[in-house]
């Protein structure tokens, strides 16, 4: 579901390299070459790549909680299918993510590992809380409208694992953003507490969703690197502008009201000028402070230790049966 | 209600409840893999549902359609087994439910895809497809359970000995089913649990597991009768169309 | 035992997406045993009708060529232009040829 760019204000650490296999590796990148696992990489690339997919597939899975939180109570048959059916793919993509990561050579385990330790970041739109079923909607509309928007451009991201992941993801979460919308449309038009539900939840998410794009382009120090090595292709703010730009006519369409009193289509620009996000809470909630962040990693974490004896006996299982085949050989 | 209504809405029932406990588990399973998994299965029995639960409203030709069963009854009303509205407990206990349940629905739906009733016949022979692969995915992981480590072995026995009194509910035979079965619409439930045996015993063989002992059954889903879980189940499933009554969504 | 190796093994996923066609990577899922190997695939890459059947085999089973041989492996193929079919000339009006 995405990417958000954490990376904050370190700059990536500088490691001694061969000059000419940096310089071929670069231009191999310039040239929209697709780098696969057993190619010559700096190490920078390697470990940017990394950070950024286990990133990705970290806000996959905690992505499912707050979205979850909502299968046993969706309102009909219908929703609830489509609901579990949009909850799984998060899991899929997760995974097709963790796989690709893995080919760099970091197990699934160790990135778990970091997940649950607090080490590795996940998006920040999902330490906040889904209180109604609009949250359902929203989350579908806006936070899956970003999360395409970003993923897009990834699908031609310079490394071969995470962009064919990305292809994969790209073509299942296309009804998502859908049946969020699907689902704003039936409450903005249903009866006026389905109305206030729906606005409710479109004033608690819009601003968090522009947050999705990560901090704005001169605070994002590591966009010109991961640009150049087309792990990025395009910046925060461009992305942010497309989205409002998008948007803001869905929710007019649909008679609900974007939560932004600066809002204001700017005839010259051919684009929406917008107020400003409140950064000070973006930083605060990637460092943990978000809402509902203790109450996801605890979900994490019990899922994790919970599972740990069944994971242990499939184990042990396999050992015991494929010695016994090797005994009866 | 109707025999033939009421026999249609107990497989609703049945699948729509064990939807519902599998749909909890999205999210907090063992591995990533088995979240897939299980809500794989857990789809597969809410569109039977769907199926079946719109096929008793449509043969009660009341104006009641699925979602109307599914949301607006309250326990007494509800007709499945008791052994889908059991809580999922641990991994061992949610497929030891999974494992005694998939079996027997697996030879219903087989028998059913054969009905008289063309209705009940379409929707049994989709579905006996799915549930196929859900009594192959429940008793391999009985066997890696029962045959894995010391504790998962523990679990397993738990897990099978707190579902298994709920077993012989699933081959009662009383007036609904007779008179499906006369119609040539249902099956013969109590005519599968010898198969049924055999399944069960041959997975818990592979597993080195005993069969449970047997004991009193408990009985009383078909009637409403249900435990303490029901209720609660029913009230999370169905807060927004009775907080929000006359809304569509 | 070290936590690396408490680790479901990786398998590599193979699908055919219809009968015909050959078996095409498309990713990989951690399982305990083949069977469950299987498992996992089918529940993961074929959820929207992707394929038909399934392969699936250890990751650590595959052997590939070091990228560093590139150039020896595959750029002699590149002057053997006699190879493929447009390399010879034909007189306009002989046909099925």
């Amino acid at each position: 579901m995405y990417t958000t760019d954490m990376s904050g204000s370190k700059k990536a650490e500088a490691v001694a390299e061969d000059p000419a296999k940096v310089a071929a590796f670069e231009a191999r990148v310039a040239n929209d070459e697709f780098i696969e696992p057993k190619d010559w990489m700096p190490e920078a690339y390697r470990k940017t790549l990394v950070r950024q997919m286990s990133q990705h597939a970290h806000s996959e899975i905690v992505g499912m909680l707050p979205e979850g939180n909502w299968i046993t109570r969706a309102p009909n048959l219908r929703r609830k299918a489509i609901l579990l059916a949009k909850v799984q793919d998060e899991a899929g993509h997760g995974l097709y993510l963790y796989s690709a990561a893995e080919t760099l050579g970091t197990s699934r385990d160790e990135m778990t590992e970091a997940l649950l330790s607090g080490k590795a970041k996940y998006s920040t739109i999902f330490n906040y809380p889904t209180l109604t079923w609009a949250d359902i909607g929203a989350i579908g509309w806006l936070v899956d409208g970003a999360a395409i928007m970003n993923q897009v451009p990834l699908q031609r991201t310079s490394y071969g694992p995470y962009a064919r992941a990305m292809v994969r993801i790209c073509k299942e979460e296309s009804f998502h953003q859908r049946q969020g919308y699907e689902i704003m449309m039936h409450l903005a038009a249903g009866t006026d507490a389905q109305k206030r539900m729906a606005q409710d939840a479109l004033n608690r998410w819009w601003w968090p969703s522009l947050m999705m794009f990560g901090p704005p382009d001169d605070k994002s120090p590591n966009t010109e690197q991961s640009m150049r090595w087309r792990i990025k292709r395009d910046t925060n703010d461009d992305l942010r502008q497309k989205f409002v730009d998008i948007t803001v006519p869905q929710a007019e369409a649909i008679g609900l009201t974007v939560p932004d009193d600066k809002l204001k289509w700017n005839e010259e620009r051919g684009a929406y000028d917008f107020g400003d996000v409140d950064w000070e809470e973006f930083y605060a909630v990637v460092k943990g402070e978000g809402p509902v962040a203790k109450e996801r990693m605890q979900a994490r974490v019990k899922a994790w230790e919970d599972g740990a004896w069944v994971r242990d006996a499939a184990r042990v299982h396999a050992e015991k049966r494929a010695a016994a085949k090797l005994a009866a050989e | 209600m109707d025999a033939l209504a009421t026999y249609a809405l107990r497989l609703g029932d049945d699948s729509l409840i064990l939807g519902q406990r599998l749909g909890e588990w999205c999210g907090h399973a063992p591995a990533l893999e088995v979240d897939l998994s299980l809500a794989n299965v857990a789809l597969d029995q809410i569109g039977q549902a769907t199926h079946f639960l719109n096929l008793a409203g449509e043969i009660e030709g009341a104006g009641r359609d699925g979602d109307k069963l599914a949301f607006h009854r309250d326990v007494m009303d509800f007709t499945n087994c008791l052994l889908v509205e059991q809580q999922n407990g641990d991994f061992a206990q949610t497929i030891a439910r999974q494992f005694l349940f998939s079996h027997y629905q697996e030879l219903m739906f087989a028998a059913l895809a054969a009905s008289k009733d063309a209705r009940f016949a379409a929707i049994a022979a989709k579905a006996v497809k799915e549930v196929t692969y859900h009594a192959t995915l429940a008793s391999d992981w009985v066997v890696r359970l029962g045959d894995g480590t010391e504790e998962s072995r523990a679990r397993m026995i738990a897990g099978l000995d707190w579902m298994w009194r709920f077993a012989d509910e699933l081959f009662e035979m009383d007036d609904v089913d007779a008179a499906a079965l006369a119609a040539g619409v249902g099956a013969d439930k109590a005519a599968l649990r010898g198969a049924w045996d055999q399944r069960i015993d041959l997975a818990l063989a592979d597993a080195t597991l005993a069969r449970p002992a047997a004991r009193r059954p408990v009985l009383g889903g078909r009637t409403g009768r249900h435990s303490e879980h029901l209720g609660h189940l029913l009230s999370e499933m169905q807060f927004l169309q009775r907080a929000y009554p006359g809304a569509t969504w | 035992m070290s936590d690396a190796s408490k680790e479901w093994p990786l398998w590599e996923v193979f699908v055919r997406g219809k009968g015909g066609l050959s078996h095409r990577h498309v990713g990989s899922v951690h399982a305990a045993d083949a069977k469950m190997a299987v498992e996992h695939a089918r529940d993961t890459y074929t959820r929207r009708m992707e394929g038909v059947s399934l392969w699936v085999l250890p990751s650590a089973q595959i052997t590939s060529s070091d990228p560093g041989d590139a150039a020896a492996l595959f750029e002699p193929a590149e002057d053997k232009v006699y190879r493929h079919p447009t390399f010879y000339k034909i007189p306009d009006g002989i046909t099925h040829i």
